[in-house]
């Protein structure tokens, strides 16, 4: 289990539990959690599930592989912390993890 | 027609457009009643991994769910599952359940998806013959994929190859059956066709192209073997068909609403009855990219109708309509199209196929309209936004793989 705070473009904040072994995107997309669309529900072909991941989490978060890092190159305002949530696995060592969602995911 | 007061929203099918819908419906902020009616008995669900991760036993079940049950209660959504909508009336606006239940709606979303289409020959319900197009499909093959059983899979589409691919890496021994002179030949061209059948076959499945089934054959009601056009007997455990959907219009059609191979709207959804809206596999759309009507089969066109449609009925601005775009994933393949390439009169292919990682653009008067991009996301997301404007890029420039992809599209954007 891992608590997971998201905060959206205009600043607003949510946490919700995530359990281990999720996604990151699921735990946001069971929640509601606006500003993720994830339309290929996690199979890394869409790119619409673009967070930037707290510098702090940045290693747990775990690295990209090759797939992530070219679909992350065509994202919008990418910035050296953004991450695709479809392929950051929750676990116990991403307790209290803030992950912040761009204005568009498109 | 101005629905922003409605106060009952019904939605007819329980896919991806109905998830969609309901969750834009209430991010849109309608407040009313809104009911999902499926026949399936499962909440809405996400199909592409029932031929890919699901069937291969890598992800739960509980992942296929785009929402918690909790998530329907939350947000005052009634879902009827298991429930057989058998006809509408329009005129008074209700909505016909089996066994005699009725809902009243002030704006009526069809949602219906599709079915697969069925095998014209004997032997098509013998026990051991599967669709794949349900959760319950996949619940009924999985036990039956064992290593050493011997699978054949009707038809070389995308969902053919992506369960052979399954089976093949489960260890059974496949064969594919396809019609055409080459696999996935309504849906793309002979660059991609080739390079797939040549990567099933050096994973060990047998794929026969130009073979025409004749029948099934079964021993006690179970299927047995797999009788060709030309009498040769091919041994079968388990038989998948997958060749082809057709859309679920008949509630629609016997209502008297414009149907031709699928519900037809416009734009936003509507449908020739101005209360009624079509969103999904069983919608025929214009396709504004493309300039003509069409239907997509595909979770990107479940998503961007749902959308529509909510945005219409609550009488919000259309949100863009995006290119359409698709994917496929076999073995250690992902295949990413954007773009529809029917009618193309170029084909640029860049990079190696016999890297596995290269990508085929369609072009058309110059223009390009689609791409199919194996293992290359620049590739694929570079394109999407180029078909959306128009783009005119020479070939020598697109087959330059020296040329990074960003650098094609920034220029072509200039």
């Amino acid at each position: 289990m891992a608590k997971i705070t998201y905060v959206s473009h205009d600043g607003t904040e949510r946490t919700v539990e995530a359990k281990n072994g999720e996604s990151v995107m699921e735990a946001a997309i069971k929640n509601s959690i606006p500003g993720i669309d994830a339309d290929c529900g996690g199979a890394c072909a869409c790119a619409t599930c673009h967070v930037y991941v707290d510098e702090a989490f940045l290693d747990k978060a775990g690295t990209q592989e090759e797939m992530e890092k070219s679909m992350l190159d065509f994202a919008e305002n990418v910035r050296p912390n953004s991450r695709l949530s479809c392929q950051i696995k929750v676990s116990d060592a991403l307790d209290g993890l803030r992950v912040s969602t761009p204005e568009s995911q498109h | 027609m101005d629905l922003s007061g409605a106060k009952r929203i019904v939605i007819v099918g329980a896919g991806q457009a109905a998830a969609q819908a309901v969750q834009s419906l209430r991010q849109g902020g309608y407040a009313g009643e809104l009911t999902i009616v499926g026949d399936e008995t499962a909440l809405p669900y996400q199909r592409p991994p029932l031929s890919k991760a699901y069937m291969k036993g890598e992800m739960a079940e509980e992942r296929l769910y785009f929402r918690p049950a909790a998530w329907y209660e939350d947000n005052k959504i009634d879902v009827m599952l298991g429930s057989r909508v058998t006809s509408l009336d329009r005129a008074a606006r209700i909505v016909h359940i089996e066994h005699g239940a009725e809902l009243p709606y002030d704006a009526l979303i069809l949602a219906t998806g599709s079915r697969p289409r069925k095998l014209p020959c004997q032997g098509a319900d013998l026990t051991g013959v599967h669709d794949l197009r349900t959760l319950s499909d996949v619940e009924r093959i999985r036990p039956q994929m064992v290593e050493g059983r011997r699978m054949v899979i009707i038809g070389a589409g995308y969902i053919g190859l992506e369960a052979a691919a399954v089976a093949r890496t489960m260890g059974l021994d496949v064969t594919v059956l396809e019609m055409a002179p080459r696999v996935l030949a309504r849906v793309t061209s002979p660059v991609m066709s080739e390079f797939y059948a040549a990567e099933h076959t050096a994973k060990g499945v047998k794929i026969l192209t130009s073979t025409a089934l004749s029948h099934l054959e079964g021993k006690d009601g179970q299927i047995s073997a797999a009788v060709l056009a030309d009498g040769t007997q091919l041994p079968a455990d388990i038989v998948l068909v997958g060749i082809g959907i057709l859309p679920n219009e008949e509630l629609a059609k016997e209502a008297g609403i414009a149907c031709s191979n699928g519900i037809l709207t416009d734009r936003d959804g509507r449908t020739s009855d101005p209360h009624v809206f079509a969103a999904g596999d069983c919608a025929s759309r214009p396709l504004v990219h493309y300039g003509r009507t069409g239907r997509l089969e595909s979770v990107h066109n479940a998503i961007e109708q749902g959308k529509l449609v909510a945005a219409a009925i609550l009488g919000q601005p259309r949100p863009a309509e995006d290119c359409p775009w698709f994917w496929s994933d076999q073995y250690d393949l992902k295949l990413q199209i954007a773009g529809l390439s029917t009618d193309y009169d170029t084909i640029v292919v860049r990079g190696d196929p016999e890297t596995r990682k290269f990508a085929a653009f369609y072009i058309r008067n110059g223009t390009l309209i689609a791409v199919d991009a194996v293992n290359s996301p620049p590739e694929f997301l570079a394109s999407k936004k180029l078909i959306m404007t128009g783009a005119k890029i020479a070939p020598e420039v697109l087959s330059d793989t020296s040329i990074p992809m960003k650098d094609i599209a920034a220029k072509a954007a200039a």
